[in-house]
Formats: structure tokens, sequence, C-alpha cells
């Protein structure tokens, strides 16, 4: 392992090189098919990987424009892929915010302010973040479909309930941001105590700056998870125009309406910018994640 | 740990007192109104959260809980109150056929009307630009003007008065064409009588259908049966014991957790969905696992060029929103057309069936997840095999001990004791990875002679899940009754988790 022979070790980097890239093109295979087939024409064809006769149909028709196609006949776009992509930004956005204000200051009382029974509290917190939000969809369900009786923005098929239900999951990031402020120095507030400031100064004017990278990561975190659920929002959300993306792209592979072209070209479309967002990011995501999970 | 709760006296929490009491005023107003509505479940949360915030904010006692308070808040409204619920709706027969509660059951019988074909008289439509008169010449009555057609046809109340015959009235077939319009109508008498639409040329008034008596029974109006309500099955009953919907959703004790096991139907694909739940999480753990800790090791070489390319590329899986991938995935498996089998049958001349066969679609999903969840893997080992020291290896190879031999008996027992609480929360995710399922096969292919829709690749999730709101059937006790079973089994886990934690700690703490 120390000294090893060239010719060994020529060997082992042939072995490692060949590997890798046989397993990237197995793995890799969706996302060229997902492009070739974008680019394709109608919803059923199957062709070659560089299609023959390409055409730009299911991209004009995922950005929402009609297309006329050659012989003069003009196609409609199936779904309102934009409208649904700026739903789940909206709703993302707005619940990862919430999320994090609650997540920040619990997370600093919990790590530096001393509150009777804390211990008992953050082991009941972890007990019940263990219990995903999907297995009482039943409850949820039944809770605003009362409501919605009292007021429909509190009802099914709003995005209120929505964000509300989104911003119970805090208890996870709760549990990141602590093991990120547990790390910072107590001298730090020691030094603010002698200084006169209460904890919500010490909170307002050290921590909350000092937590801004931890905060952009777990921001970044609780948005892809809410632009991902498909469960509470399949059962919350009915009309078509309210869907979130996770929801609505679904009708593109229905049994009867076969949509895979113009699927293919709205995947592209709407999984772009976060895989690109979530590249960017995945350096301190990883960080986050594991310390998070780690430190109690 | 160590700060001095100051407390601030005197003018400057005067301020603070008034909004803490004005705040408060607002939230135990809405408790109220959430009573007055009759959702008393929902006033007495919106009380607890009242007055935990007055005591909170307003006392200066509680200074630390200020700052948990909306957290804890908004994990006991929407995570601890609906799982709680759903305990206990998994004691009641909440389902589609006892959707409503007792009043509503009631006034909604109480509502149904029957048209009365000893008041039948003829009608005749008289119209008025675009909208219709309904004259009725045998009492003299003339209507409002209403809306017959159109795309939005409601049901539409119009008063009558009396008034002489109209100048123009359409002729039969043209009225006969507005029945849509004229079957939503309802007409009110200046003497307070409902008046339908009771056959092509007559309107008839409208009797109750069932009438309430001082004991609570409703008698039918047409052949005088008395209906009994049954608060332990939640429906009226009739003497010869046939049930009339709708029904109300009333506890009945431990019926559904009875039906689950002695029912054959049930027992059988709930207890195959149980297995293949726990096979499905623990195969993709572990493949997950030994995919990506043997990705990590290789890029960790130090003879390795292209590394960063390299890791790029095989985060992608991670990157990509999963349910675009899964989608994705349902649309290249597809057996007719999809792109995996038209590789496959040109290359080997297969074509396998990847969604009516049961084993397959298993190990469609295994591929697909594995697919989904190494990156994740991958990208925790590179995290800690960094924290494997070197010089530990280097001993174990100048004792010649071969590459393979130093990770089993160095490396892996090093990173083991992290990777566990991560790999356990991985089985309690994949366990509840209803995405997965629902995007990818939503449970099928199903298996033959179940009482509920239940599939080969469902797992407990996306069972309860279809049993809920699937279109064949809204069973919501049932799938409560379910969901408790599941609930014991991530408590286990979680519980599992805690203490695998608290030992991570405490070693560290060690150190």
């Amino acid at each position: 392992m120390i000294v090893e022979r060239p010719a060994d070790l020529r060997r082992k980097k042939i072995l490692a090189h060949g590997f890798m890239i046989i397993f990237l093109i197995l793995i890799l295979f969706p996302f060229l098919s997902v492009i070739s087939i974008s680019f394709r024409m109608g919803n059923f064809a199957t062709g070659d990987l560089i299609p023959r006769n390409p055409t730009l149909e299911h991209w004009v028709l995922a950005f929402g424009f009609d297309y006329t196609r050659a012989d003069g006949t003009v196609v409609e776009p199936p779904y309102p892929v934009l409208l649904w992509m700026w739903n789940s930004i909206k709703i993302g956005v707005i619940a990862g915010l919430g999320v994090l204000a609650i997540a920040t200051i619990s997370a600093y009382a919990f790590s530096r302010i001393r509150i009777r029974g804390k211990g008992t509290l953050l082991d009941s917190l972890f007990l019940i973040q263990m219990f995903p939000t999907t297995l009482a969809l039943v409850a949820i369900y039944a809770i605003f479909d009362a409501m919605g009786e009292i007021s429909p923005l509190l009802g099914l098929d709003s995005h209120v309930a929505l964000i509300l239900i989104y911003m119970a999951g805090v208890t996870l990031h709760i549990w990141t941001i602590k093991g990120y402020f547990d790390g910072i120095d107590t001298a730090l507030d020691k030094a603010a105590a002698i200084d006169g400031a209460t904890p919500w100064q010490t909170f307002r004017f050290i921590f909350l700056p000092l937590a801004v990278p931890m905060m952009a990561v777990v921001f970044v975190l609780a948005f892809i998870g809410f632009i991902n659920d498909y469960p509470i929002a399949s059962v919350l959300i009915r009309s078509e125009d309210k869907m979130t993306l996770a929801v609505g792209s679904r009708l593109y592979l229905n049994e009867f309406r076969y949509l895979w072209g113009d699927f293919a070209a709205a995947a592209i479309l709407s999984g772009l910018p976060i895989t690109v967002v979530f590249l960017i990011a995945q350096r301190y995501l990883v960080r986050g994640l594991s310390d998070g999970a780690v430190k109690g | 740990m160590s700060s001095t709760v100051t407390t601030t006296t005197g003018a400057s929490s005067l301020p603070r007192l008034a909004f803490v009491g004005l705040t408060t005023l607002v939230l135990l107003y809405a408790a109220f109104y959430l009573y007055a509505q009759s959702q008393p479940l929902f006033g007495a949360v919106m009380l607890a959260i009242a007055c935990g915030f007055a005591v909170i904010y307003g006392a200066n006692r509680f200074y630390g809980a200020r700052f948990i308070f909306p957290g804890i808040a908004a994990v006991l409204t929407f995570i601890a109150l609906p799982i709680g619920y759903t305990i206990y709706l998994g004691f009641t027969n909440y389902s589609s056929f006892n959707l409503l509660s007792f009043d509503r059951a009631t006034e909604v019988l109480l509502s149904r009307g029957a048209a009365d074909p000893a008041t039948e008289q003829p009608f005749a439509v008289a119209p008025e630009g675009d909208q219709f008169r309904i004259w009725l010449p045998e009492s003299g009555l003339l209507s409002d003007p209403v809306m017959l057609t159109g795309e939005a046809l409601a049901p539409v109340t119009a008063a009558l008065s009396p008034a002489g015959a109209p100048a123009s009235l359409l002729e039969t077939r043209d009225a006969i064409r507005l029945r849509e319009g004229l079957g939503l109508l309802t007409l009110t008498t200046p003497d307070g009588m409902q008046i339908v639409n009771s056959g092509l040329r007559t309107f008839a008034s409208v009797t109750p259908e069932y009438a309430q008596q001082a004991d609570g029974t409703l008698i039918r109006a047409s052949d005088g049966t008395v209906l009994t309500p049954d608060h332990s099955t939640g429906f009226y009953v009739a003497p010869d014991g046939s049930q009339v919907p709708p029904g109300w959703r009333v506890g009945i004790g431990f019926g559904n957790f009875e039906k689950v096991f002695t029912s054959k139907g049930i027992r059988q694909p709930l207890f195959s969905i149980f297995v293949w739940t726990v096979v499905f999480a623990a195969a993709s753990v572990g493949l997950t696992f030994a995919l990506g800790l043997t990705l990590a090791v290789i890029l960790q070489w130090e003879h390795l060029r292209f590394k960063t390319l390299y890791r790029i590329l095989l985060i992608l899986p991670y990157a990509v929103p999963a349910f675009i991938s899964i989608l994705v995935f349902k649309g290249l498996f597809n057996q007719n057309f999809g792109e995996i089998n038209m590789i496959l049958e040109g290359v080997f001349g297969i074509r396998p069936n990847w969604f009516t066969d049961g084993n397959l679609a298993r190990v469609m999903i295994l591929i697909v997840n594995t697919w989904l969840g190494y990156p994740y893997m991958m990208l925790l080992a590179m995290g800690f095999l960094q924290g494997v020291p070197e010089d530990h290896k280097k001993a174990a190879a100048l004792e010649g001990a071969s590459s393979a031999r130093v990770f089993f008996t160095i490396t892996l027992p090093q990173i083991m004791p992290p990777f566990l609480p991560l790999l356990i929360a991985s089985f309690a995710f994949n366990f509840n990875n209803l995405v997965l399922i629902l995007l990818l096969t939503t449970g099928g292919p199903d298996i033959p002679g179940t009482i509920i829709p239940a599939g080969r690749t469902d797992i407990l999730a996306s069972f309860t899940y279809r049993m809920a709101f699937d279109d064949s059937g809204t069973q919501f006790g049932l799938a409560g009754a379910i969901t408790l079973m599941i609930f014991i089994v991530v408590a286990a886990m979680s519980y599992l988790n805690l203490v695998q934690m608290r030992r991570a700690a405490a070693r560290r703490a060690g150190k």
C-alpha cells in the first residue's frame, strides 16, 4: 500500500477508471435519454439517442405557448407547468423562511438558555420528529376538511394549509442549527452578558450574524424538502391550477393520456433550477447533514 | 449554558404587556368563534395556544420559554395533534359511508323531499330576454325570471306571485329542451310551499320524506316506516334492519383492529405487505450503503485523477428532485414503449414485465431506490473516511495486511459507530418512503382476492394511503388503525435511534 510496484499501480488505475466510467454511463443513462426524448417527435415514438428529426414542440409547450406543427395543426400546452413551478417555489420559499425563523430562535434557546425540562423537551422533539407527517395524512385531511367549512383559506385546496403543515417540520432543523450553536465558544455570550446584553440581544447581535451560513444550508434543505413533497400536497391540493410541481407532474404519465415527450421537456425545465441550487449548496449541505444528525 | 435572565421592569414592559394582552384577546376570540362554529376540538386547541401565549409572553418568569414557544406550538398543533387524531380515528368508523356528524346526517335526511303526485299541476315557460318565467295556469302564478340555460347551472330558488297569463309561451317541445335547468329549479308559492319539476309537463309541491319525532326517531312519510338512530353503527336503521345512508362517525372501539386480525382478506395481504416493507427498507439501506461506501473508497484513493469531475457526476441523482427522477424511471421502465425494454430486447431479446410481474416490480423498485439513495451514503462515507487516521492504516499495511484486510479491520470499525444512527434514520425513512411507491408503481400489481386494494409493491404507508385516498373507497377509520400499528414500529425505531445517538455523543465526550 505504501510502496507499490508501478505495474500494479497502473493496473489498479485502469481498473478504477474503467469501473467509474461504466458505472457513470449506467447512472447517467436516464438523464441522457430524457434530454433525447424531449427533442423527439411525438409522445410515444421510440428512437435513437440522438433524435433523427429533432423538434422543439415539447419545449414550446412546456413554456406554455401553443405550438404549430408543420401540417398546420395547433397544439395547446397540456398542463400549466410554469404555474405549478411558481406554486412550488412560492410555497417552498414562504414555508422555508418560516421554518428558518422558528428553528433558529428555538435552536439558540435550546443551546444557550436555561429552561426547566429542556432535556426532556429535546428528547420528545427527537421522538416526534421520527414520525413522518405522511403517516398522519388521514387526520390532516380530516382536520383541514373541517377547517374549510369555517374558512376556505384554511381548508382543502389552499396553499395556506400546505404552508402551515410544512412549517411544523422544524424539529430536524432545530437539531442541525443547535449543533452549530453548540460549537460556538461560550466566552462570546459571557462577554455579551457582562456588557449587559439580554439573551435576546445576544441572539440578535452575536449569534444571528454568526449563523448566516448555517441558516442558508437549512433554508436550502427545507426548501428542497418541500419542493419534493408529494403525499401531503396530493392529499390537500385538488384543483389543477393550485397544484405543486410534484403533484402536477404525475398527470403527464397517466395511463389514458401518456405524454412522455411533453413530460421530458417539462421535467428538465423544472428540475434544472433546483438541481443547480443543490449542486452549489451541496458542499455545505453534507456538513450540515452529518453534523446535525450526530451532535446530540 | 450560562446566561443570566435580566428582567426588565417598569415603563418598558408596558407596551409589551399591551401587545401580549391584545394578541391574547384576538386568540381567545378565535377560540370562541371556532367553538361557536361547532368545532370544539379546534376551539380547545386555540384556547390552549392563547393561554400558553399569555402566560409565556406575559410573565417574566418564562423568559427562556419565549424563544421556543413558536416551535413547540407548531410541532404540537401540526404534528403531535394529527398523530393523536389519527390514532383516535383508528377507533371510529370514519369512511365515505360515515363521513358526517350525527346532526349533519339527520339534517340531510330531514331535508330530503319527494314530489307529491297529488299536487301535480301543468306548467308553461315564458321567455324573457335570455331568461325565463314559469307560468302555472291552474293557480294563476308566475315566477320571477330565472336562468335555465348556460354552462354554470346551479340549483336556484325563485318566488311565485299572482299574475295574468304571459303574452308568449314556449312550445312544449322547446320547454322540454330546458329540462336540465328546470330540474334544478325550486319555486316558492306566496304561502310558502315549495314546488319542483315533477315530470315533463308538470310541477308538484314537495313534502319532506322524513319527519322527526319527539324521541329522536324519524318517520318516513310515504309508508310510515320508523327509523331509529343506532349510535353503535352510526346509521339510522329501519325495523327490518336495513341501514339508511348517510351515516355518521361513531367510535367503534377495537372494531377496526378486529377486522384487520380476523378478516382473511385483510390479514393476509397486510402480513405480506409488512414483510415486504421491512425487506424493502433493509435492502435499500444495505444496497445504498454498500454502493456508496465502495464509491467513496475509490474516490479517496490518492492516485485517482479527475476526482472532482467523478464526484459531481456521481451525486447528480441526489441533486435532481426525486419526484422527477422517479417519474422518469416510470417512463423508462414502461413495458411497451420504455427505453429500457427497448435496449434489453435489442441486446438480449427479452421484454421483462416490470409493472405486471410482482417480483420484477420489486426488483425495479430496489434498482430505482438504490439509484436515488447511493449518493447520500457516498457523501456521508467520504466525510467519515477523512476522520480515519492515516497512520493506523499505514501501520497495518507495514505489518503486511492486504488493502482489503486494512479496510475491514481498521477503516470499517472506525466509521461504523458514527454511521449507525444515520443508517437507522435511513431505514426509518425508507420504511415510510411513500413518494417512491406512489409515483413509481402505486403499489401495483394488485394482489388478487383481497377485500381492500393491496399490491405486491405496496409498503405499509402506501397501503394506508390508498385505503384512505384511493377512488375505490375512503376507509379513514381502518387506515387510522393500521397507521397506529406503523406508529408502534416507528416508535421502536426512534427509541433505538435515540439510544444510538446518546451512545455516540457519550463516546465523543469521552474522547
